[in-house]
């Protein structure tokens, strides 16, 4: 499988099992629906990223350091649009953000071929 | 000992040389000694290099036609066969300087760099099947190891030689399979006593008894290693559940790491926010 679909395909179902963990706050029972779909679309987002640096560069961790700091920005991006009780939820959104990037990274480059060219690095 | 004695040893050592004038050789020293014949360092005179000559009997010529046919870099290359006026026959090959697997084991290395070294061995006797022939012999005493870490496989083929104990196959004609029955002998030879079942369990199923139950050649035993070395089953053991599990999370510690990061982080969360 190519890199960048693996990206997709894990950060498609990263981000709506992320989404769904805020199942646990029950005032967010009402607009579930759209924070999964908001956060299958960050997730995928990362995972297309994720999936570009895996297929260009060979490095397991360089691969979740980037696929961190990319969780972690679009993380940031969405918790800024965001408000709850007139808050930003920086910390909700922002650390697991930042953890399931990571594992979008470490998949990435676990899973799918690289490119013929990329440069390898232990 | 007397002086007349030790002056008739050394008449008879002396004869006991070859005489190599009519060659490009030069002789040095004994290197060793075995049932088959005497290998010497030598210098050839022509090129300005030390070489190994084995002096063998005459009915023992094949040997050198064997490895000839044999050009792989874990396998002695011979540089020249030939004659002696006293009708034994000899050949050059390359000297090879370093230590014997038996002694080189000596030193401990890390079970990483034993399994290179047995992998060399297991590659040269997979080339020397796809060109139809048996080692015969195969043990530490013959694979040296160089000071660079080069790994040669010597003393190949002789019809005379039925193999030795502990590493011989009980089979009654000896073949490939036998070959295979020796190098699970060898590997079983260069595991530490430390070693994981599951490359305990590649040696024993090379060495079975029934020629039929070991692997097929020597690729698929090499293939085995393989698994074993990226943290996957062998094909050689059937490992308890608790094994399975336990190879699982070393292979998958980093994921593992990060799903555990993942739900410290979401506990800590729910934490926060009800505490």
């Amino acid at each position: 499988m190519n890199k960048i679909l693996a990206g997709l395909a894990f950060g498609l179902v990263l981000g709506a099992i992320d989404g769904a963990s805020a199942w646990f706050y029950p005032e967010t029972h009402t607009m579930i629906f759209g924070i999964m779909v908001g956060s299958s679309i960050k997730g995928m987002v990362v995972g297309l990223l994720s999936g570009w640096f895996a297929h260009r560069v060979q490095s397991m961790k360089w691969g979740i350091v980037v696929g961190a700091a990319f969780g972690l920005l679009f993380a940031f991006a969405v918790a800024a649009t965001d408000t709850v009780n007139g808050q930003h939820p920086y910390l909700e959104i922002m650390l697991p953000g930042f953890v399931v990037g990571g594992i979008i990274g470490f998949l990435t480059q676990r899973v799918g071929t690289p490119s013929s060219t990329q440069k390898e690095e232990k | 000992m007397d002086v007349s004695d030790s002056i008739v040893d050394h008449l008879r050592h002396v004869a006991a040389l070859p005489n190599l004038a009519a060659t490009r050789y030069e002789l040095e020293m004994e290197i060793g000694r075995g049932g088959l014949g005497v290998v010497y360092g030598a210098r050839d005179r022509q090129l300005g290099r030390r070489v190994a000559l084995k002096i063998l009997d005459s009915a023992l010529a094949g040997e050198a036609q064997i490895i000839a046919q044999l050009e792989h870099p874990a396998i002695v290359p011979i540089y020249e066969a030939g004659a002696l006026p006293d009708g034994r026959v000899f050949y050059a090959m390359k000297l090879v300087t370093g230590a014997r697997l038996d002694h080189y084991l000596t030193g401990s290395p890390l079970l990483a760099e034993r399994l290179r070294v047995f992998r060399r061995v297991g590659e040269a006797l997979a080339f020397a099947h796809t060109r139809g022939v048996i080692h015969r012999d195969l043990k530490p005493q013959n694979v040296m190891v160089g000071e660079f870490g080069e790994v040669y496989v010597m003393d190949w083929g002789v019809d005379a030689v039925a193999g030795t104990p502990g590493f011989r196959a009980p089979d009654p004609q000896l073949d490939q399979r036998s070959d295979i029955y020796a190098l699970g002998a060898l590997l079983h030879f260069v595991l530490p006593a430390s070693a994981p079942l599951a490359i305990k369990a590649i040696a024993g199923k090379a060495m079975q008894a029934d020629p039929s139950a070991r692997y097929s050649s020597a690729p698929a035993l090499l293939a085995d290693i393989d698994r074993f070395q990226e943290g996957l089953a062998v094909r050689a053991w059937s490992e308890p559940l608790w094994h399975r599990l336990r190879r699982f999370a070393v292979r998958n510690a980093v994921l593992l790491w990060l799903l555990t990061a993942y739900a410290g982080v979401k506990f800590l969360l729910f934490l926060l926010r009800n505490f």
